[in-house]
């Protein structure tokens, strides 16, 4: 366990950043840092001395806490939880009548259940780092031949600059006309509401033209909705957008099967990536 | 003529993708399937005898030529491109979704210990991972998968190729992440919604 020294708080100003990447690096979780201690203090994973183990687990996160407050989040409700079992094992069991079959087990049984699935899938990532990776150990030829790439022009698709993305919106909102009275009333359309829209647009197709998705949408209020609904199915990796040559057409192209082309709602698109 | 072998090894050749045994019979659709899976055959043995370059890989369900791993070193110098680099929080979250896809992010996180919707998002990203559908339980969460890349990236024919799981004596985990049915195995095809 090493702590920045003097030295390098000098040298480099940031240093506080610089040492809590270093750390979350050494240990991925609670899970990480508990098997570490474990295998440190060489005892048995079904038989964990919880105080002594609770013990060095806290003097870690005194450190990390003096480094980076935030990081201690996932580890503090570890922190919590073998503090929890250790009160249990302390306590004496109810009596005769009222004890469950979960009070039998031994309150360490869950943790070490979890320890020890959480160890498998390490390995397991071990093993597929060990792997011959594309790319790392093995090499495909990642270039079309010339004269193809000259036959199917489709495959040389060029990635969509935002400039040109902007540009084509303006477009679109620049054939709306503009309205001269004043309209009451809401026009209830939401932004998920037209990405299932347009999910079902380009069910089973290859690709559309960025400019037919603004087909139907009359006024500048829709056109913006349908805009802001191709950006979000591009942030959501369910469409890419592209163009065959430069200053063309830009393609929406689907990128989900079909399985994956179910209703998405805003709290869907929040939820995950908040 | 030519013989079927050099038209599968030329289409092998200049292929971007891994073929599969489907994709070589639609394109080669007046030879017989079993022909066509017999010189499959016979290129992978003739490339297997490991005396050139390249070889023949059993990879995301397909055929694909690739460089010798042995001559990795050499190529990094060609390639100037970066290469694959996984992190550990990435391998470990893969590892994960590989094994026990169909999952919901609330699994992985319980399962690793840490919340994980930036390396999940990182690995979308790549290519790694995609979504699958959306789970049937209160809040209907996203559900990830691997994607052919994966199996690409990794080198893998297909999910059921993946190395078995070091089976943890006794105590084989009965929580509630077991409601979930066995991997859904093999091949691609996991396209299942719950």
């Amino acid at each position: 366990m090493t702590v920045a020294s003097p030295a390098d708080i000098i040298l480099f100003p940031d240093s506080y950043q610089t040492v809590y990447t270093i750390r979350t690096e050494a240990f991925e979780g609670p899970f990480d840092l508990l098997l570490h201690l474990i295998k440190k203090n060489e005892v048995d994973i079904y038989n964990i001395p919880i105080a002594a183990i609770t013990r060095q687990y806290l003097d870690y996160l005194d450190v990390m806490q003096e480094l980076n407050l935030d990081i201690a989040g996932d580890f503090l409700v570890m922190a919590s939880t073998l503090i929890q079992i250790k009160s249990r094992m302390l306590l004496p069991l109810p009596p005769d009548e009222e004890i469950g079959e979960e009070d039998l087990e031994d309150p360490r049984a869950e943790l070490v259940r979890r320890l020890l699935e959480y160890q498998k899938y390490r390995e397991a990532a071990v093993s597929l780092a060990q792997r011959e990776l594309l790319g790392r150990d093995t090499f495909v030829r990642d270039f079309a031949a010339p004269e193809l790439a000259e036959i199917e022009p489709e495959q040389e698709r060029l990635e969509v600059e935002l400039f040109e993305l902007i540009e084509a919106f303006r477009r679109v909102l620049a054939t709306v006309p503009e309205q001269t009275f004043h309209e009451v009333g809401a026009e209830g359309l939401s932004i998920a509401d037209r990405i299932n829209e347009l999910l079902l647009l380009l069910q089973g197709t290859d690709a559309a033209v960025f400019e037919n998705l603004f087909i139907g949408s009359a006024t500048r209020e829709q056109v913006i909705i349908t805009f802001l609904a191709i950006l979000e199915l591009c942030r959501l990796n369910m469409v890419r957008l592209a163009q065959a040559r430069s200053f063309g057409s830009i393609l929406v192209i689907p990128t989900l099967l079909d399985a994956a082309a179910e209703a998405v709602t805003e709290e869907d698109l929040d939820r995950d990536f908040a | 003529m030519t013989s079927l072998k050099s038209v599968v090894e030329s289409l092998l050749f200049v292929a971007d993708t891994p073929l599969t045994l489907d994709r070589l019979c639609s394109i080669l659709e007046e030879h017989d399937r079993r022909d066509i899976s017999d010189t499959v055959a016979e290129l992978l043995a003739e490339y297997g005898e490991g005396t050139r370059g390249i070889y023949l890989a059993e990879v995301a369900g397909g055929w694909q030529l690739r460089s010798r791993p042995e001559n990795a070193d050499y190529l990094r110098r060609l390639n100037r491109s970066r290469p694959y680099r996984f992190s550990n929080s990435s391998l470990e979250t893969l590892a994960i979704v590989a094994y026990r896809q169909p999952i919901t992010r609330a699994e992985v996180e319980y399962l690793r210990g840490v919340d994980s919707g930036g390396v999940l998002k990182t690995l979308l990203e790549k290519k790694m991972l995609r979504i699958l559908g959306k789970k049937d339980i209160p809040g209907r969460p996203l559900i990830y998968g691997t994607s052919r890349e994966f199996l690409e990236a990794f080198n893998l024919k297909d999910l059921a190729s993946l190395p078995t799981l070091k089976e943890v004596q006794e105590l084989t985990a009965r929580d509630l992440l077991e409601q979930q049915e066995e991997l859904p195995l093999p091949g691609l095809n996991v396209n299942s919604k719950e």
